[in-house]
């Protein structure tokens, strides 16, 4: 069967099913085990209404218990397995992990790439977000800083491998070398730096995501405290950093976690530039070279990474439950 | 006043300035991307994307036809045109201009176009911009026209042929219609199945409601590495494996807590007026949802449609884990990374058009309905990767 054919089936299959498991067990439920009538109508009422709730949910918790939350602890599990999973080992992918020096590079490296990423993302998105802010052309501007969102990793790393080509007819930074005379040079195999270069890619992306939440934030500022500072004398720069900023601080916050877990999951731009050679490696790519290979190692290396997302995990929910409160 | 009239026009032209560089600083790659692929992988190699647009200079040899000779004032003439009717005549487009032209190889742009050159023995050679020429001797060139150089400017040319080399040659039509069969069911699937579940934890009051927030927020940044090595084996064992109806699961689960904290947000945020008169008149929580909650939850449904739909296209890890690894089944971003990117690798011609193949798609996506992606931004999306 051709796949099309099955996509068309499975999307029948998948939508008319949805609809008709939550009609079918609401009718059940209704006339069925719970009906209105008989001795006690009104109580039966009431335990359908307890237990409609769950007929609504179930669907998506069996696909997130399976999906998400089950491989949390299957992953724990199996990295605690050997390479075929035929031998339990305990913490012994955990140790070899510390002694690689590939691993030790790649969280180095990933380090690099949480500290800069994030921040200068969330920098370029605020610079943008208020320079375009009361610009007659500033949704055009924000618009086309904003393409990137929608360009996969994969596409921005071609796009950017075509920046940083050895070539000066083809790589605009050796282009540049080119006029004044100096050697072309890869910018992707100078070691340390070449990071650096991998992660101008990412901050190319994740510029726009900040700068729309950042603009909307601006926007919601109360205009009277503006007003005030002008009329006190404040000069633009002061009204930026003193006013404005303090009153975003916490959208400010959001962007930069959010950018943060996202570092922590990229692994095609690495993968699609260097490959990881280099001095490139960061965790999700490092995890990428065993996955199929050594899955023990692979699902070790993915809950270290769930290890330090944890932290951003528990705020967010802290977060959440002050605001359903 | 005056002054600061003046201090504020400043400052507005310096944001101007500062905006205009940043948007060509953040347009120039992907400009460059679009260029290169209308260019032949030569032109590639002979001048940068910036200078597509303008004429490049090219030095060509070629041998005037000693054949159909004329005599005029008592010398031998040839006459002819080097541009249709030369040897380069394949390479030479139609608006190419001749700047010079010389005899000999040493120095091909010795004399400039229009000028008389002096073949020896009273010989001379004319090559005119157009490429007319006209070719004089004392005595017969019995056969043999003389050798000449010439330096044309060729007129900036573009092709389609790395698009059509890409789509029907190297397999990325296949893999783009495999593209389009991940995304679309990865895309409509989860929607409704999130909607009911957002309904609930909306307006449906229950013991556990606020933890079963929480756990949504909370799996909304688990890390996908985590979950592609157990998934994959529970996929192999009920006998699903690699396949798009498993890719299809996958992409359905990772997009859930995304889908039900959007949705549940926007639907916390509906009157409360008009579902609790539906409840009053006797509406059951089933027709509610349908009639009155689905639809005027459409810019939320929107937004993480966009969502999902971009992120299903763009996606590498859980296609290279959860789609076998053959040919056919090959999603574009797995073709170009693991494909192209290392066969053709020099082939710049060839990357750019397959590159912008796959992010055609998304880029109408994105241009067409932005409104709803950044409002769903706004709603406090938080997920990536």
């Amino acid at each position: 069967m051709s796949p099309i054919l099955q996509g068309l089936i499975t999307i029948v299959l998948g939508v008319g099913g949805c609809v008709t498991y939550f009609y079918l067990s609401n009718l059940v439920l209704d006339k069925v085990i719970f009906p209105p009538k008989g001795r006690d109508p009104g109580r039966n009422i009431n335990r359908a209404n307890m237990v409609r709730p769950w007929l609504f949910l179930l669907p998506a918790i069996l696909a997130l218990g399976t999906y998400l939350a089950y491989p949390v602890v299957g992953s724990f599990w199996r990295s605690l397995f050997n390479r075929d999973g035929s031998q339990f080992i305990g913490l012994g992918n955990y140790e070899k992990l510390a002694g690689d020096d590939t691993f030790r590079q790649a969280v180095m490296n990933n380090f690099l790439w949480v500290l800069f990423v994030p921040a200068l993302a969330t920098f370029f998105g605020l610079m943008a977000a208020q320079l375009t802010d009361r610009l007659k052309w500033g949704n055009f501007a924000k618009s086309l800083i904003f393409m990137p969102m929608a360009i996969s990793f994969v596409g921005a790393s071609l796009i950017w491998k075509f920046v940083y080509a050895n070539n000066p007819t083809i790589g605009l930074i050796n282009a540049v070398r080119d006029y004044f005379h100096l050697m072309p040079v890869d910018p992707l195999q100078i070691p340390f730096w070449n990071n650096f270069f991998l992660m101008v890619i990412l901050i190319w992306i994740q510029t726009g995501f900040a700068m729309v939440i950042l603009s909307g934030a601006l926007r919601g500022i109360p205009e009277e405290t503006v007003e005030a500072a002008v009329l006190d004398g404040a000069n633009a720069f002061q009204l930026f950093f003193k006013i404005k900023v303090p009153q975003i601080m916490s959208t400010i916050v959001v962007v930069w976690t959010t950018i943060t877990i996202l570092v922590l999951k990229v692994f095609d731009i690495v993968y699609a530039t260097t490959g990881g050679n280099f001095g490139t490696q960061i965790l999700p790519s490092y995890m990428m070279q065993y996955m199929f290979r050594d899955d023990g190692r692979a699902t070790a290396v993915a809950f270290v990474i769930m290890i330090i997302v944890l932290p951003v995990m528990i705020w967010n929910i802290i977060q959440a439950r002050k605001e359903t409160r | 006043m005056a002054a600061i009239a003046g201090q504020k026009s400043l400052l507005t032209w310096a944001v101007n300035i500062s905006v205009v560089i940043m948007v060509v600083a953040w347009l120039i790659p992907t400009v460059g991307l679009l260029v290169s692929s209308f260019r032949t992988t030569d032109q590639i190699s002979q001048s940068g994307w910036w200078d597509a647009a303008f004429p490049v200079e090219k030095a060509f040899r070629d041998r005037i036809p000693g054949d159909g000779e004329t005599q005029a004032d008592g010398k031998y003439v040839l006459t002819g045109d080097l541009l249709t009717n030369g040897q380069n005549a394949a390479d030479l487009k139609s608006g190419t201009v001749i700047k010079a032209f010389g005899t000999s190889g040493i120095k091909p742009d010795k004399y400039k176009a229009g000028e008389t050159a002096d073949l020896g023995d009273g010989g001379t050679l004319v090559v005119n911009k157009d490429g007319s020429y006209t070719a004089t001797s004392a005595t017969s060139f019995e056969g043999n026209g003389p050798r000449v150089y010439f330096v044309a400017d060729m007129p900036p040319a573009f092709t389609l042929s790395n698009y059509k080399e890409v789509l029907f040659s190297d397999g990325m039509g296949q893999a783009f219609i495999n593209t389009l069969t991940v995304t679309i069911p990865a895309t409509i699937i989860p929607i409704l199945v999130a909607a009911f579940a957002a309904y609930a934890l909306a307006w449906m009051e229950f013991p556990g409601r606020g933890l079963l927030i929480a756990a949504v927020v909370g799996l909304l940044v688990v890390p996908l590495q985590l979950a592609l090595v157990p998934l994959l084996r529970l996929h192999q064992e009920v006998g699903i494996g690699q396949s798009f109806l498993g890719i299809w699961l996958a992409h359905t689960g990772f997009g859930l807590p995304l889908a039900i904290y959007l949705l549940r947000n926007y639907m916390v945020g509906l009157p409360r007026d008009i579902i609790e008169g539906a409840k009053v008149d006797g509406a059951t929580d089933f027709q509610i949802f349908m009639k009155i909650v689905l639809p005027l939850s459409f810019p939320a449904l929107a937004s993480f449609a966009i969502f999902q739909f971009l992120w299903v296209w763009n996606d590498l890890l859980v296609a290279k884990v959860f789609l076998p690894a053959n040919d056919g089944s090959k999603v574009m971003t797995v073709k170009i990374a693991d494909d192209l990117l290392g066969s053709r690798g020099g082939d710049w011609g060839i990357l750019a058009a397959a590159a912008f193949v796959s992010i055609a798609v998304p880029l109408l996506v994105f241009f067409s309905m932005q409104r709803y992606l950044v409002r769903g931004l706004l709603a406090g999306s938080v997920k990536g990767g």
